[in-house]
């Protein structure tokens, strides 16, 4: 059983390529990405401010269970075309990282299945060589519980 | 006991993540570490002990402080390079499908 998410990391490059295709629609794939209730469901933090237009900005936040907050990152949208696009940037706060730039594309395949492409640039080859090296620190963000899951099946 | 697991035990808490993410740019004492919590220090200095134990923080003296830094050899052993972050985007991709599957029917 492969994985459905395929990264392109060309060596030298500061970006990387994530592309995924899903077994929804476009609008509810689309839809995922917008409705703050369902971002926080999907990637295991709370959602402080979702504004999706363009100039809109977003701040999400993750705490452990003991309620101490362990990531908080966020970001200004440049970009916001309903069921095709969105472009905005990514910052994680108290944290080493420069901002990164991030292009969401979203695509429709049939009535039923749906292509996510995201590209993310890095403000350098180091940068981004360092964060696939640390996929935790993007685990502090978002789904650190699925993570979770993730390495224990790993054991 | 298997290693392996424990770093993967060690890399599953959140707050050792921070702890990590923390040191990837420069050493640091287990002071400033804890400055960046509000755990109290003995919780911190429970984590760093294990971040040591399983080689993914070392630990370098100088002077009369013990900084902590990160372990890239260990890191590199962790897992391939690119594997863990697409396993993580794939495991938050599935839970996205699974969220979305039930707005289907409506």
């Amino acid at each position: 059983m492969g994985l459905k998410t395929k990264i392109t990391a060309e060596a030298g490059k500061q970006d990387l390529v994530i592309t995924r295709e899903f077994d929804l629609p476009l609008d509810l794939l689309f839809r995922a990405y917008v409705e703050p209730e369902i971002v926080e469901q999907w990637m295991g933090t709370k959602v402080l401010k979702l504004e999706s237009r363009k100039h809109g900005s977003w701040q999400f936040e993750t705490s452990d269970p003991q309620g101490n907050v362990v990531f908080r990152a966020n970001g200004v949208v440049h970009e916001f075309v309903p069921g095709q696009k969105i472009t905005r940037t990514f910052e994680m706060e108290n944290t080493p990282f420069p901002v990164q730039l991030e292009f969401l594309e979203f695509e429709k395949l049939t009535a039923h299945t749906s292509k996510l492409t995201m590209q993310i640039v890095y403000k350098s080859v180091a940068d981004r060589d360092g964060m696939l090296k640390l996929p935790f620190a993007q685990g502090i963000n978002m789904a650190h519980n699925r993570l979770q899951e993730a390495v224990n099946d790993l054991k | 006991m298997n290693l392996r697991r424990d770093v993967f035990q060690a890399i599953a808490d959140p707050t050792r993540r921070a702890i990590l993410l923390l040191v990837t740019t420069q050493a640091m004492t287990a002071g400033a570490i804890a400055a960046n919590f509000d755990t109290a220090r003995p919780t911190v200095s429970k984590h760093l002990l294990v971040l040591t134990e399983c080689e993914l923080l070392k630990q370098e003296q100088k002077g009369r402080e013990v900084y902590y830094q990160l372990n890239p050899q260990k890191m590199k052993e962790v897992a391939d390079f690119v594997e863990p972050f697409r396993l993580l985007w794939d495991e938050r991709f599935n839970k996205l499908e699974s969220v979305m599957q039930k707005f289907k029917s409506t």
